[in-house]
């Protein structure tokens, strides 16, 4: 497996009644998966409000993933296939506001499907790894110092204001105020 | 003072609708119309109360505004409502949602050739020193004089149309009690969604930074918010809600984005583009290019138009157990 499992950050919608069976069940049998999902727990897919969607990728998410059950196999009859309409609808209104559609994916997988649950979170960690980490609204702390010469190299505290070996990049929030006003530098 | 001289803008008109205004004064709390704002290019909405307020009322293609918007927070009562055209989806859609009651609402219908933007005005000179205006043969090909400290000015007034009249399919108002004039004719382009193409041929990263550049701009006024007349959860709003906490009060790009997204989102196929959240924008941010692309999408999943028929069903409340436009995204990998 490539390099998984490193500084992305992936957020899983998983309903309780099959898609989180499937990941348990992909557990249960020890699969190698990529470790760069976070998995939030919900009682349905249609429980997932494109909001929680939104909020996660522009909080710096870089790609969000939901499952539930398959359509006609919903726990609550007919969440999904209310959840597919909106989740579609979300999905092509991304790129109108620069995110790019691929990192926002719905699937149906049921409790069952241990393996498929596995191509699933494999597939999808691959395509962000590809399209790289989210561009943010308010630029990290790091990059502002490196444009602005602020702080330049803190021996104090050097892996504070540079990217680590693994290009990770650290945010210092008491700086970020910082950004708006460079913002509107930038914007006149 | 403004005065009219186009064919649908005739004096008969303004006094057939005082006429039916009056007509129907005992049975409504009060009446919303249109006045004349404080300068010759501004409307305001004007409350008629009693026969004396009758004479305040104009109708010409200053009147932009979206009257519907005062509608939900004025439940309980009454009401007469002068509309255009595409106020009226508006209406459709507050009556279809029963945000409003249909016989509690007394709605005067004016069928309209388009109002002016006057934010297309303001390029070629400073509104506020215009003095009078006037407007010659009708909205479409006719033209607008201005009376200036220089002198008299004639600008063509089809190319001061606001953008929404330039597609607009719905001149007549949809739902009316009282419709006054005779119906026009439908004269706007069919919609092909020009200003979303442009933006579309961007790259996403170049996309994303055209936002962060609009957005920079943002003052978080919720004026947008407030002029928009299907935003009816003012008093509850999730931008000011502590609990949850989906948006914080820093004044940090990120958090004016996210409730630009947030206000398209929940206006995911209620929104008429009415266009009054971008009219309202004192910072210019071109907000209704979410909006139309959230309804383009709309369109072309499930073929819908918000605030066009009071029987139809929402597409996000209901399903089809087969999605004819939806590939099915299980099956993809």
């Amino acid at each position: 497996m490539p390099d998984l499992g490193r500084d992305y950050r992936i957020i899983g919608f998983l309903c309780n009644w099959c898609s989180y069976g499937g990941a348990d069940a992909a557990g249960v049998a020890r699969f190698n998966q990529p470790t760069d999902l976070r998995i939030i727990r919900v009682p349905c897919s249609g429980r997932v409000d494109p909001m929680f969607v939104a909020k996660a990728l522009l909080s710096g998410a870089d790609g969000v993933l939901v499952s539930g059950c398959h359509p006609r196999d919903c726990h609550y009859t007919e969440g999904n296939l209310y959840a597919r309409r909106r989740l579609e609808l979300l999905r092509r209104f991304l790129p109108i506001i620069g995110i790019d559609e691929g990192r926002f994916e719905y699937v149906w997988v049921s409790a069952s499907e241990g393996s498929r649950w596995r191509d699933m979170v494999t597939k999808f960690t691959d395509k962000i790894h590809s399209l790289g980490h989210i561009p943010r609204m308010a630029e990290t702390a790091r990059t502002l110092c490196a444009l602005e010469g602020m702080l330049g190299a803190s021996s104090a505290q050097p892996d504070m204001w540079h990217a680590d070996a693994s290009g990770r990049q650290p945010r210092h929030d008491a700086l970020l105020h910082m950004d708006d006003y460079k913002e509107v530098m930038d914007g006149e | 003072m403004a005065s009219n001289s186009s064919a649908s803008d005739s004096p008969d008109r303004i006094k057939t609708l005082r006429a039916k205004i009056a007509s129907e004064l005992p049975n409504v709390d009060f009446v919303l119309g249109y006045g004349r704002g404080f300068d010759p290019l501004h409307a305001t909405p004007v409350t008629v109360r009693t026969e004396k307020d009758l004479d305040r009322l104009i109708f010409d293609p200053t009147c932009v505004q979206n009257l519907a918007t005062s509608l939900y927070g004025l439940r309980g009562k009454r009401l007469g409502v002068v509309v255009k055209g595409c106020d009226s989806r508006s209406i459709v859609q507050l009556l279809q949602e029963r945000l409003w009651e249909r016989e509690n609402l007394v709605v005067f219908g004016l069928p309209c050739e388009g109002v002016i933007d006057l934010a297309k005005l303001r390029v070629t000179m400073d509104i506020a020193s215009v003095k009078a205006v006037r407007f010659e043969g009708s909205v479409r090909d006719g033209k607008v004089v201005l009376t200036l400290p220089e002198g008299e000015r004639e600008l063509p007034s089809a190319g001061l149309l606001a953008d929404k009249c330039l597609r607009c399919q719905h001149p007549n108002p949809l739902v009316s009690d009282h419709l006054i004039g005779p119906e026009i004719e439908p004269q706007g382009a069919q919609d092909t969604y020009a200003d979303l193409a442009a933006l579309e041929k961007l790259s996403t990263q170049e996309r994303f930074d055209f936002w962060k550049r609009q957005m920079g701009r943002c003052i978080r006024c919720y004026a947008c918010r407030n002029a928009c007349p299907l935003c009816v959860c003012k008093h509850v709003c999730l931008a000011d809600s502590r609990e949850p906490h989906w948006l914080s009060a820093e004044a940090t790009l990120q958090e004016k984005w996210l409730f630009q997204v947030m206000h398209a989102l929940h206006l995911a196929g209620r929104c008429t583009e009415c266009g009054e959240c971008q009219r309202s924008c004192p910072m210019g941010i071109p907000i209704l290019l979410l909006k139309r692309m959230m309804n383009r999408e709309l369109k072309e999943l499930f073929n819908y138009q918000a605030g066009v028929s009071l029987e139809a069903v929402p597409p996000l409340h209901t399903f089809l157990m087969e999605e004819d436009r939806i590939k099915d995204r299980g099956l993809l990998w």
